[in-house]
């Protein structure tokens, strides 16, 4: 194999609230073109190891680069304009705003129309096509085209899903992070959203990291796991390794479990 | 419908406005008027805290400091040299201000970046806060406004205020200036800075993901809040020709937050609506305030009774129709033609 390019690392990251050490002593690569999983039990610190990569935590030790750059103390939007979009756990769309609107306000930070622009036919109308434009060819891209008018908040699960992550995608990230992004879907809604994930990472170049429960997702997805239980990390490898890997067994299923088997 | 058409139908809306104010002019008595002048610098003043509050969700309650800031900038700068010699007289005028003089326009103007800057002042600290508490704040700002105007003599004449402001502000002054916001604000709201604005106020950690500079925008949003708060306090001190600090009270917020509230936060149409609506009625209802007659029941008159009205209206808008009269729709020439053809084939 072609030795591939570290796109996102984190050194040592520790995160503590108070006496809760959330992360601790978490250090991973993540290799440019590469779709990874990030997986643990319930609040085995998943979603606060997003948290520190996206900005909106400063870890309390340790550093995240990207693409070389130290991204440790930079706000939520400044890792953004870096190259970093993500989802959320619960899906949080602009739920007031029609379906374009929202890839709108995602192309924002690359093509920013400025308040002064707005009055003013000339400027302003031209920038707001190009984004009108640039945000429709991406819900096309997610099949949403179609319901562009239609308001977010009354779109079904799976449609808001894909439009929270057509969303991301306006804001040109290198690297995309997605939270529970299968949550709620039946078994074939499933199967597309795989598909989808694959489609997206060669057609706009990406890196994408999932958090995942679903097991069939993570393992038929992921080129890479790490797995997570109580802020640290117990394992990483190929799905095939990590199926079989006691601790990981362990901490989804219990000792009592190893001790039968 | 295509766009020509509906410039077509604005042109044609905007023109039997001004017809209607041509005509008003020559056949309405002053206090009709002045009901008139009033709606369109009430309609400016929601307008600018719809912005604020309806579009951009900062609780702000600072309405009336940014109005006194506006008020009072314009005012010093179009009284006579002559007039600020004689109602100066506690302390007289500070240098500057004593022979400084601008046309109407550049007044209302100053009056309005007046009131932008000391947005932009008091935003930076007060904005990181959230919901209430910014509230709060502004509420505090807006005190702290009148209290400083009550206290310097030299520049706000204290107390006694001013008076004698010429009356430059008529009919055509303020709805050019209500066209001016409303196209302005339109424009805002209608642009994609608008959809970032309304994305901080549905989901401000969305909004952050999404790569916005939350902070900057709310600032710019507050300012520009401030700028027309500031041009509609400048009207107002023109139309009613004497302004005191006691008139910058809460309750001249309160009755710009009860227009915005009962025409729909985030609604440009209704704030509108309740714009004229709530002016005509605030002017109507003082029949109230006088001593009524029922038969054999004699009810004195009891003055500040409109304003209980008022907010009673309030409440019974929080508790049944939260979202306003339109809620966050709007009107549109669009949604009017369907509404035309509805009606149509009801009928047919």
């Amino acid at each position: 194999m072609v030795e591939r390019e570290t796109v996102l690392e984190t050194r040592n990251v520790t995160m503590r609230f108070g006496g809760l050490t959330a992360l601790h002593d978490f250090s991973i690569r993540v290799l440019r073109g590469s779709i990874v999983g990030l997986i643990g039990p319930n609040g085995a610190g998943k979603t606060t190891c997003f948290n520190v990569m996206t900005g909106f935590y400063a870890p309390t030790e340790g550093k995240v680069l990207f693409e070389g750059r130290d991204l440790t103390g930079k706000g939520p939007h400044q890792v953004c304009r870096e190259g970093i979009a993500r989802t959320f756990q619960n899906i949080r769309l602009f739920s007031n705003e029609t379906v374009l609107q929202n890839v709108m306000i995602g192309c924002h930070v690359r093509t920013p129309l400025r308040w002064w622009e707005a009055p003013f036919p000339c400027s302003g109308t031209r920038k707001e096509r190009e984004i009108r434009e640039k945000a429709m060819t991406l819900l096309e891209e997610v099949e949403l085209a179609r319901l562009a008018d239609e308001c977010a908040a009354s779109l079904p699960y799976g449609a808001q899903r894909r439009l929270e992550i057509a969303r991301a995608l306006a804001t040109e990230p290198r690297f995309l992070l997605l939270d529970e992004p299968a949550a709620g879907m039946n078994p074939q809604e499933t199967q597309k959203l795989m598909a989808f994930i694959r489609h997206i990472r060669d057609r706009f170049n990406l890196t994408v990291m999932l958090i995942e429960h679903d097991m069939r997702v993570v393992m038929g997805v992921c080129e890479h796991i790490w797995v997570l239980d109580y802020g640290v990390l117990i394992a990483e490898g190929a799905p095939r390794e990590i199926q079989a890997d006691p601790r990981v067994i362990e901490a989804y299923l219990g000792e009592e479990y190893i001790a039968d088997a | 419908m295509s766009a020509e058409r509906k410039k077509l139908l604005s042109v044609a809306a905007l023109s039997l406005m001004a017809l209607f104010l041509w005509w008003a002019q020559g056949h309405l008595d002053g206090y009709k008027i002045q009901i008139l002048n009033l709606v369109a610098i009430n309609i400016i003043l929601a307008l600018s805290l719809n912005l604020i509050y309806g579009f951009t969700g900062l609780f702000s309650l600072g309405h009336a400091g940014f109005m006194a800031v506006g008020a009072y900038v314009s005012s010093l700068l179009i009284l006579p040299a002559a007039q600020k010699e004689t109602i100066f007289l506690l302390e007289p005028l500070v240098w500057p201000l004593s022979v400084l003089q601008a046309p109407f326009f550049v007044a209302v103007l100053a009056g309005g970046v007046a009131a932008a800057l000391f947005g932009l002042l008091i935003s930076l600290p007060v904005l990181r806060l959230g919901g209430d508490y910014l509230g709060i704040a502004t509420l505090g700002f807006a005190e702290i406004v009148r209290v400083v105007a009550n206290n310097l003599p030299g520049i706000t004449n204290g107390a006694l205020g001013l008076k004698g402001i010429p009356h430059y502000a008529n009919i055509w002054w303020n709805y050019g200036w209500c066209l001016f916001t409303l196209y302005f604000i339109v424009r805002i709201v209608n642009s994609n800075f608008g959809n970032v604005l309304k994305a901080i106020r549905d989901d401000e950690t969305a909004a952050r993901a999404m790569g916005i500079d939350v902070l900057r925008c709310k600032v710019i949003s507050f300012a520009l809040g401030a700028f027309f708060a500031g041009v509609g306090g400048a009207l107002l001190a023109s139309l009613l020709t004497t302004i005191d600090p006691k008139m910058f009270l809460f309750l001249l917020t309160f009755n710009v937050l009860m227009i915005v509230v009962a025409g729909g936060l985030g609604s440009i149409s209704g704030t509108v609506i309740a714009g004229v609506v709530i002016t005509v009625l605030l002017e109507w209802l003082r029949f109230v305030e006088n001593p009524i007659d029922f038969g054999p029941i004699h009810i004195p008159g009891i003055p500040g009774m409109r304003m209980v009205i008022f907010s009673l209206a309030l409440l019974f808008i929080i508790l049944f129709r939260r979202e306003g009269i339109m809620g966050m729709r709007e009107i549109t020439w669009d949604g009017l033609a369907c509404a035309c053809r509805r009606g149509g084939k009801d009928r047919g």
